[in-house]
């Protein structure tokens, strides 16, 4: 039977075009069908998860199901009650298999777990801010239905972008007139081959061609400090170049795919190498997931921590809470050192920036600000992020530990 | 009590500046609100107005202006 990676090969894509078809001409008529929807999500779905993978599909079901009894039961139970324990454990609950899947490599000498499947930490994100929208009562109207095609829409199913529950509602339950859809066609079909260029030229070359060779170099050249050397260096480039091309590409599929089938799926990346900082970086770097966490845990922890005033000094809360922050975006990663010193490493550099802000803005006149010091930030800023990604990358784990 | 003096009190408290001037500016764009900013700014609103704002009903887009902030805080008063 066929099976593929989303976005993988060009019969995807052959397939792609061809099931979307009916469907964009359904909605420059101004017309949805749920069915033919669910149709070709199911088979697209099944291309992913069928066949050799079909573990992989069972343990989604099961994962789906397991979240809908959860997020139902919640959004039922809300209705009447409101109380602080039954909603942390419902939100402990959902993480739970993400969890066992995370950890479980970690323990079990690698292995990875058998209810893991592609893509279980992105849908992990959506089933928690349903829970977490449900108590604060912003989303009040859950719908099974809904939430099923929220957790399942394919484009964005194994990575993401992560959108969010009442704005995919929304564009969901509406189809747009035909001046904006048809705009949203030209900006989908311009996505799909900037990501073509991304994914299949850009991504290839730094990942496939050059970074393979660079890794032998660097593991050839051990023995000096820290066994660094300048294929090292040049590894740091090249495996930041395709970290990038690759997801960004991937991230250029999913949405530009989202606006064909009438959905304004959120950006995943806007520029990032141009950020004069690291703050900045993170509001364009893989977005989606830094404004999850922005929304669903620093926000969250800082709001509580200044409630129950734990920290006397509000600069203290913020410090503490970025460290907290990227560190669980590096336990999420996965529970290996390297994952780990790459979250404290950002949390760190988030609180550095955000002293550098507060001086600046105390000196305001006695600091130069011009053409060379705004490129200076950039260059710092983007090498800062590439050395971050040479940690992430685990070739520092090859070269000291293998 | 006055709404917009309150919450422009609050603003300028919050950031160090007097944001009367410039009513439609964009607060994050500037960098006088980031997300720390935001709650202490929503915590501010609950103890000086008595205005409840849940984290999830901070939808930035809505929040970014002090005009903006000011229609939303009598909105919800």
């Amino acid at each position: 039977m066929l099976t593929f990676e989303p976005y993988g090969n060009p019969t995807y894509f052959a397939l792609l075009g061809v099931a979307l078809l009916p469907l964009m001409i359904g909605i420059l008529y101004g017309k949805r069908s749920r069915l033919y929807e669910t149709l070709i999500s199911i088979f697209f779905l099944v291309l992913t998860f069928g066949g050799p993978k079909w573990t992989q599909g069972v343990a989604l079901i099961i994962y789906i199901l397991y979240e809908v009894a959860l997020t139902w039961g919640y959004a039922v139970y809300r209705k009447q009650h409101n109380s602080g324990p039954v909603f942390f454990m419902t939100v402990i609950l959902s993480i739970l298999p993400l969890t066992i899947v995370k950890v479980t490599p970690a323990v079990a000498n690698g292995q990875s777990s058998l209810i893991g499947f592609l893509g279980v930490s992105y849908l992990s994100f959506r089933a928690v801010q349903t829970i977490m929208e449900t108590r604060d009562g912003t989303l009040k109207d859950y719908q099974v239905m809904t939430f099923l095609q929220f957790m399942l829409f394919f484009p964005t199913i194994s990575s993401g972008p992560i959108d969010r529950y009442r704005r995919f509602e929304a564009d969901y339950r509406s189809v747009p007139d035909r001046d904006k859809y048809l705009g949203m066609i030209q900006k989908g079909v311009r996505y799909i081959f900037v990501g073509f260029l991304y994914k299949f030229i850009l991504a290839y070359y730094f990942g496939t061609i050059l970074m393979p060779k660079l890794q032998i170099m660097a593991m050839n050249s051990r023995g000096g400090f820290m066994d660094l050397s300048w294929p090292v260096v040049g590894y740091m480039y090249c495996y930041s170049a395709d970290l990038f091309f690759d997801f960004a590409g991937y991230s250029l599929f999913a949405v530009g795919t989202s606006y064909l089938m009438g959905i304004e799926t959120p950006m995943n990346f806007n520029q990032p190498w141009r950020s004069p900082n690291i703050k900045d970086f993170w509001n364009r770097w893989h977005i989606t997931l830094s404004f999850w966490f922005r929304d669903f845990i620093y926000m969250r922890l800082v709001f509580w921590f200044m409630k129950h005033r734990v920290f006397k000094k509000p600069t203290t809360t913020a410090n503490v809470t970025y460290i907290i922050n990227m560190l669980v975006m590096g336990f999420w990663h996965g529970v290996t050192w390297y994952y780990i010193t790459y979250g404290l490493f950002h949390g760190v550099a988030l609180v550095i920036n955000d002293a550098w802000l507060r001086y600046k803005k105390k000196h305001r006149q006695s600091i130069p600000h011009n053409g060379f010091t705004q490129v200076f930030a950039i260059f710092l800023t983007a090498n800062m992020v590439c050395f971050s990604f040479l940690i992430f990358s685990g070739l520092l784990d090859k070269l000291w530990f293998h | 009590m006055d709404i917009k003096a309150t919450v422009l009190q609050i603003l300028s408290d919050l950031t160090g500046n007097d944001v009367s001037g410039a009513m439609d500016d964009n607060l994050f764009d500037s960098g006088l609100l980031d997300s720390m900013g935001s709650v202490q700014l929503l915590l501010q609103l609950q103890s000086d107005l008595g205005i409840n704002v849940p984290v999830s009903e901070f939808e930035r887009s809505e929040w970014d202006t002090p005009n903006k902030i000011i229609a939303k805080a009598e909105s919800l008063a």
